[in-house]
């Protein structure tokens, strides 16, 4: 009984908030969809509506792949008005495939241009950088003999074999910006070869980015190839994990926010990206993310280092998105088809 | 189907059906009430092929074009075939499949052999723990096996050195989730056979195994095959088990994954996708052929088998129900267990804490609630509309060109994963010109698309209960000129109350579970348990996708105790019915 009041309670409201509507401000919806996780979502949503109250955001959110094949699935007549923390790699996608409106938010000028399209006004915006991180299980690595890597190179050496978990990079875009990140850093050839070292000691390929950092931090494995905001929730959990982050330097992406070109509510969407480029939005993502887009927000999280920005590796975003078949082709010739683990 | 086997229903005059026809067949074709059959009949194959083949098609033929969206004819056949993992993942696909249909079908024709052929104690309560695992969505036997046996498993020292991570795992996951899909199958078919012939046999002084080879197992060969045929391809498509215990086991359901999800390749995805639909089509000219053999196997004077005690047996078979049953409650109890203790390995305190901030706090309550709204219409709608289809197919005449059509879109779907029947529903109806495209993001679609994926399993379990009842009804109400509906609401409805109450109670947990079709569909208003179950563990909250699948467990768990009440007071009022 309870609970049908309490349905019916909002409904009746809403009846009549509806006949009451034309004197009403109108509300306007705006379909966003979404990669980001559920409790930033309401983070976000309370930040943006403190000066945006008539506009409702309503989230289909999902993982990144989900969403940008249903985003690319749904080319011929697009949903979403917004896309909402999604990685800039899918979104160079949508760029290419026509899907986005370029606009330039105010206070764009005030963000870090690195981190955002390039183009004049740009396709996409950019919110935060995550970057890939390793995590390393104390406990297990006590109880093994298994000392804690501090590079990348540490990663293939013997003592690691069959302890490391990483994502599949052909299933997952945390696994494709490690190995970017180390064919860019380390040039291609070079690169290949310390893939080949790193897979005699790897003991799964995911097919999630979080979940190599969550095994390790549930002590599955000791080491887990990840990125660094699931490194900080694992640990803040109160897993019993080290995050390393390699000295040879991280591979990254972007989470960015961008208006779908075919969107009825224009208006509404431009407020929704003018509020991505604040200093408030900056500062909810710094509650997440240690770098984020505006240069004057400095994020201060427990587990990860504030010079985190200082430790990325180059990263061509075009040679990234040109190559990327290329790449996930030779990587699944390498490694996918002998991937059974051989004991 | 629990379907005790109906009492035979006896018909006064042998051989009715043809002496009618006979005589009064040029009449009764042209008798009014047959034209509205054949035109529901039609509406129904075209339901279906709106629903399912059309995005079915829209799907499969993105496999001529590239990523643009151009024709490039068999281009994405040909890289895909080079793909150095392909033959791998076709190997493993097939091998993984046999091996656990193998294992499973013994295994769970023995279960159904002492359910239906012995005199064990709690034969109800065996048979509802050992449906548990279709409850569950089918990654939690994955999930509860890496409790079990992963490297942090309670019981990794029965495994030594090796690891649960790979084939090992996905065949026994597998095993589990697709126990009571056979099983179902199987009991029907050990009910259907005619205990005349033990007697005859049993007078005869045939040995028991003897009885067991000549009578048992060629009574239920139809059961079996069938039965194969689901476990061979639900093995060979399901994706859930594999991607959270496969480690790097490449499967063609992982191979899927890869392309669409990891990729956004549709193009090969939909080629994989017709790779899998070809164990289907072989499924659907086994199935044709062994049933014009079977129904001349059964007949309507058939007398249900009371099976007699006999104690050395009895307790064996006791004995063996027990263990399966154990084994089926520790699998979920882990899932269970670990949806309780605060941060595995590390702290084993029971806490309520994944319930509470897993579930509440990140408001996935809501999901819980369209889920169980998504259940219930389909168990509704979806069983009033399989069984209706199914009925109008087996017992009205007419359009006969047109029945194999429909029958072939009623097997189809098994073997459509749900991926690609999310993908092709996404293609279809999110265009503006389509007529149908305001379903696009309603709870309506979800329940759709849900009926369409479970539809081949419903279906056959219709049809199975339909083949009982002799089709000298229908011959009889027809040559009084009673339309056909009466007879289908006075007879066949009260007499397959027991198959639909299971095609919809299947249809319920099924909807409850389900993600790999859905994940494409749903909406802000729309959002799912299970697949937030699938988003949680992909996160690495695995306590909170635990505690998430229990609920779902003790929600459909809950709904078939309604229904095992609901069929004792239907059996109690069609019962008198029979008996006037």
């Amino acid at each position: 009984m309870r609970l049908s009041l309490r349905k019916l309670v909002p409904a009746v409201a809403a009846a009549l908030a509806f006949s009451a509507g034309a004197a009403w401000a109108q509300k306007t919806e705006l379909l966003v969809y979404t990669a980001l996780e559920t409790d930033q979502l309401k983070a976000y949503t309370e930040s943006f509506q403190k000066t945006n109250p008539n506009i409702d955001l309503k989230f289909v959110r999902d993982s990144t792949g989900v969403i940008t094949a249903k985003i690319l699935a749904e080319k011929a007549n697009p949903q979403a008005d917004v896309i909402l923390g999604v990685a800039a790699s899918s979104l160079d996608i949508f760029k290419a495939e026509g899907l986005l409106a370029p606009y330039a938010p105010v206070g764009f000028d005030k963000l870090n241009p690195v981190y955002s399209d390039k183009g004049k006004p740009p396709a996409w915006v950019g919110m935060d950088v995550f970057a890939a991180t390793v995590c390393y299980n104390t406990v297990e690595g006590k109880k093994k003999n298994i000392p804690k890597p501090e590079s990348w190179a540490d990663l293939a050496k013997p003592v690691y074999k069959g302890q490391i978990t990483m994502p599949n990079p052909a299933s997952s875009g945390t696994g494709f910006l490690a190995v970017s990140g180390w064919l860019q850093g380390m040039g291609e050839a070079a690169g290949w070869k310390y893939m080949d070292r790193l897979h005699a000691n790897v003991a799964q390929y995911t097919h999630s980015g979080s979940k190599p950092c969550r095994q390790s931090g549930a002590g599955e494995f000791v080491v887990g190839i990840s990125f660094d905001f699931r490194g900080n929730d694992v640990k803040q959990k109160g897993a019993p994990v080290e995050l390393v982050f390699p000295k040879e330097g991280l591979g990254w992406d972007i989470e960015a926010a961008a208006i779908v070109k075919t969107t009825k509510k224009m208006d509404a969407a431009k407020k929704l990206l003018d509020w991505v480029a604040t200093k408030e939005a900056n500062e909810a993502y710094a509650k997440n993310f240690a770098i984020v887009a505006h240069p004057a927000v400095k994020p201060a999280l427990p587990h990860l280092p504030a010079d985190l920005e200082k430790r990325l590796a180059k990263n061509d975003f075009a040679f990234a998105a040109k190559n990327r078949e290329k790449i996930l082709a030779e990587w699944q010739k390498r490694y996918d088809a002998k991937s059974e683990p051989k004991k | 189907m629990a379907t005790t086997p109906e009492p035979a229903f006896g018909t006064a005059l042998p051989g009715a059906s043809s002496l009618v026809g006979r005589i009064r067949a040029p009449r009764l074709r042209n008798h009014w009430s047959d034209r509205i059959g054949i035109a529901l009949l039609v509406l129904a194959g075209a339901g279906l092929a709106v629903f399912f083949l059309a995005p079915l098609v829209t799907i499969l033929l993105k496999a001529l074009q590239d990523r643009s969206g151009a024709w490039v004819g068999f281009a994405n056949f040909t890289t895909y075939f080079q793909t150095p993992a392909l033959a791998q993942s076709i190997w493993n696909s097939l091998w993984v499949s046999v091996m656990v249909t193998a294992i499973v079908i013994p295994l769970a024709f023995l279960f159904a052999y002492a359910l239906t052929r012995s005199c064990i104690r709690g034969k109800a309560l065996l048979r509802n723990i050992a449906m548990v695992p279709i409850l569950a969505p089918s990654l939690l036997a994955a999930i509860s096996f890496i409790f079990w046996f992963g490297n942090q498993g309670i019981a990794k020292a029965l495994l030594g050195d090796a690891q649960i991570y790979g084939a090992k795992g996905i065949v026994l996951s597998l095993c589990f989730a697709t126990f009571p899909h056979a099983l179902m199958i199987l009991v029907t078919a050990l009910s259907l056979t005619d205990a005349r012939l033990y007697e005859a046999a049993y007078a005869l002084g045939t040995p028991r195994w003897r009885r067991f080879l000549t009578i048992t197992l060629p009574g239920a060969k139809y059961g079996l095959i069938s039965a194969a045929m689901v476990v061979f391809t639900y093995a060979l498509s399901d994706f859930g088990i594999p991607k959270v215990i496969g480690g790097n086991f490449n499967m063609l359901a992982t191979d899927i994954f890869k392309l669409v999800i990891g990729q956004q390749d549709f193009g090969k995805g939909a080629v994989v996708g017709i790779l899998l639909l070809a164990p289907v089509a072989i499924t659907y000219a086994v199935d044709t052929w062994v049933q014009r053999r079977q129904s001349a196997l059964l007949t309507a004077r058939s007398v249900p088998y009371v099976p007699k005690p006999s104690r050395g047996f009895d307790w064996l078979m006791s004995a063996y129900c027990w263990l399966v049953a154990a084994l089926m409650l520790a699998m979920i109890g882990m899932a269970v267990f670990a949806s309780f203790v605060k941060f595995w390995p590390y702290d084993f305190t029971m806490s309520l804490n994944h319930y509470r901030m897993g579930l509440v706090e990140a408001g996935i309550f809501e999901a819980y609630v369209n889920s169980v709204t998504l259940a219930a219409f389909c168990a509704t709608f979806g069983a009033a509309f399989v069984f209706g289809a199914a009925y109008l197919l087996e017992k009205t005449r007419g359009a006969e060109g047109w029945r194999p059509f429909v029958r072939l879109l009623a097997v189809l779907p098994m073997g459509v994963p749900g991926m690609v029947l999310g993908l092709g529903y996404i293609f279809f109806f999110v265009q503006e010109s389509n007529p149908l495209h305001f379903l696009y993001g309603t709870m309506a679609i979800l329940v759709v698309n849900t009926i369409v994926h479970y539809y081949t399993s419903s279906h056959l379990t219709a049809v199975t209960a339909l083949k009982q009842i002799d089709n000298e009804f229908e011959a009889v109400s027809q040559s009084l000129r009673v339309p056909f509906w009466v007879t289908f609401h006075r007879v066949t409805v009260p007499v397959c109350l027991p198959a639909l109450l299971e095609i919809s109670r299947y249809l319920f947990v099924n909807a409850m579970t389900t993600v790999s079709a859905v994940v494409f569909l749903y909406s802000p208003k729309t959002t799912l348990a299970s697949v937030a179950i699938v988003n949680l563990d992909e996160a690495g909250d695995i306590g909170a996708a635990s505690a998430m699948a229990t609920l779902i467990v003790v929600t459909s768990a809950l709904v078939c105790v309604a229904y095992y009440f609901l069929q004792t007071w239907l059996d109690r009022r069609t019962q008198a019915w029979r008996q006037s």
